[in-house]
């Protein structure tokens, strides 16, 4: 995690990945106002139809390009490509892990195959020079857009924010507050295995209060 | 750059009007339960599938699909075989898969297979292929989810060139290369129609356009009105690699029975246990009356209710999402014969009618 600068404040997004997940992120994100950049693993020629009809207001770019200029990364890519990214693309940055390793329904991805980690400390761990933190995984993609609801409402919905450095896991915590979701901080990228799959919050559609209380009902019978 | 593209949804989703309204049904092999819920075997249940899609062409619906399955839930897995069947016994009634897991199959086979149920159906066989979002074929047939966008992004390719006829040459990384080979029975009267089933993904949306496949939205969850932009990206795309319109079609599943309240009433407790069995298995949380209530009203993707009620949200969604197709996937395990074999029924015989009426301008 050396070297990374975590900005005072979010303004541009990137997103990696324009499959299921990638495209619903970004447009959250261009509707609570931030700029937003998206790339895939091809050129942005490729995507920039996608990205006009999909992902209106989102600017296709090179991957490279798009990291470089962003204060914040969401990493939206199947997790058996991971080990074909290169972490230099993301050194110095800001990462938000959405992805996830369920080996049932996606097939056995050996680096992430170890039970002492949760997946987002090996992704942590292959992106030595990045800061790593866990959030937007766990609601279904089809439920991310209407699930959201304005600061205040009284049925607002919870998304989880896990990171190792609480700084950014914050600044991650306000742009999950702003998309309109509570964000719930979890203190440790270790303590993000509660979001994955398997768990107790993975796909649900929760209130803070729900929320709470599956974290706390689980800590109470580990 | 063009930027214009974004701007007019309604009209552009307009282009697939000119194609005519098909009203289909979907099943998966449901594995059936008699009037007491005992199972009944997978062979009776095969031997009913028959019957239903005997029954859907009498009263009156366009196009009968089933789903490739490999479980004790869903025991279809040669649904082309079950097609052949119901093809001997009708005479109007299109007949198609819903999806075939191309992913894990070889696309020569497919296409034979589908080519040789268009000769016994005389024109009527359709295809259907999908990546398919359950996976249990994969080990089955001994190929590696890893290779999951690799496998179709090939396979696809092959069938495209098997669909245009004549010798094929083609060469791939994931299958042998062929050489010219003739591929039978030949086409009687062009291709059959061939379809892509689509999840979620705009680059599969993109994938269809490119190899000029229809289109067909499965929307199982959530709201169907999300789909929207991928009707337009359809279009737009196939305009942009110079082919025509094509059909865009809505795969959702639900439950017509006489009124909404034994509608729901059948379908829940079977809804809630697949799901939950599932949710095991796929990691996801299991649903709830209020999740399952969300799902069957006007912003969710269960078409379960009276014919009125189902007839007016499959209207809807058709205008919403400029498509002029909808496969209602019938039936869930552990629904007895008769239960489906009355969704048959009254979706034919009231739901049709009434959606043509919603939609005649």
């Amino acid at each position: 995690m050396s070297g990374v600068l975590i900005p005072s404040s979010v303004q541009r997004i990137a997103v990696l990945g324009a499959g299921h997940v990638g495209p619903v992120i970004a447009r959250i994100a261009i509707d609570a106002g931030f700029e937003v950049a998206v790339a895939a693993s091809g050129s942005p020629e490729n995507l920039e139809l996608i990205t006009q009809v999909v992902m209106p207001g989102a600017e296709a770019r090179w991957a490279a390009d798009a990291a470089a200029a962003a204060d914040l990364l969401v990493l939206a890519i199947p997790l058996h490509r991971f080990s074909a990214l290169d972490p230099g693309l993301l050194a110095g940055k800001l990462v938000v892990d959405a992805m996830n390793y369920w080996a049932p329904a996606d097939g056995v991805v050996r680096m992430f195959q170890g039970q002492e980690l949760s997946s987002s400390e090996i992704v942590q761990r292959q992106l030595s020079q990045s800061t790593v933190v866990k959030s937007l995984n766990q609601i279904a993609y089809q439920d991310l857009e209407d699930g959201r609801r304005p600061a205040g409402s009284p049925d607002r919905h919870a998304i989880g924010v896990a990171g190792n450095d609480a700084a950014a896991a914050k600044l991650v915590g306000e742009v999950i507050d702003r998309i309109g979701y509570d964000p719930i901080l979890l203190p440790s990228l270790s303590a993000g295995r509660i979001l994955q799959p398997g768990g107790p919050i993975f796909g649900a559609v929760l209130a803070r209060s729900e929320f709470e209380l599956a974290i706390h009902t689980t800590a109470v019978h580990a | 750059m063009t930027t214009s593209t974004t701007e007019s949804p309604r009209e552009s989703t307009g282009g697939s009007t000119r194609f005519p309204l098909v009203l289909g049904l979907d099943t998966f092999g449901d594995h059936e339960h008699d009037a007491v819920d005992r199972p009944l075997s997978h062979a009776q249940t095969i031997r009913n599938v028959v019957e239903e899609g005997v029954l859907a062409e009498q009263v009156g619906v366009d196009f009968f699909g089933i789903g490739e399955h490999h479980t004790d839930d869903f025991p279809m897995p040669a649904a082309d075989v079950v097609l052949a069947a119901i093809a001997a016994r009708t005479k109007r009634i299109h007949l198609g898969s819903a999806v075939t897991v191309l992913s894990s199959d070889d696309p020569v086979r497919v296409f034979q297979r589908f080519s040789t149920l268009n000769a016994i159906s005389s024109g009527r066989a359709e295809v259907v292929l999908g990546r398919g979002s359950s996976i249990d074929s994969f080990p089955l047939f001994g190929y590696d989810l890893a290779d999951y966008e690799d496998l179709f992004e090939e396979k696809v390719n092959l069938f495209a060139e098997l669909l245009k006829g004549g010798p094929v040459t083609w060469q791939g990384n994931l299958r042998p290369s062929l050489n010219s080979l003739d591929v039978v029975p030949y086409a009687e009267a062009g291709p059959f129609p061939a379809w892509i089933g689509v999840g979620g993904s705009p680059q599969s949306v993109v994938r269809a356009a490119h190899y000029g496949f229809s289109l067909m939205l499965a929307i199982i969850g959530g709201s169907p009105a999300r789909f929207r932009p991928f009707s337009r990206l359809f279009l737009q795309a196939l305009e942009k690699f110079g082919r025509e319109p094509l059909p865009i079609g809505v795969h959702s599943p639900g439950h017509v029975a006489d009124t909404d309240e034994k509608a729901l009433e059948e379908f829940w407790p079977r809804w809630l246990h697949i799901i939950t069995k599932m949710s095991k298995v796929r990691g996801f949380a299991i649903p709830t009356m209020e999740s399952f209530r969300f799902e069957v009203g006007p912003q969710g993707a269960l078409f379960i209710g009276s014919p009125e009620t189902v007839a007016q949200k499959i209207a809807a969604n058709l205008k919403t999402l400029g498509a002029n197709r909808f496969d209602l996937k019938f039936g869930m395990p552990g629904l007895s014969p008769d239960s489906l074999l009355k969704n048959i029924e009254l979706y034919g015989t009231k739901v049709i009618p009434l959606v043509r009426e919603l939609l005649a301008d």
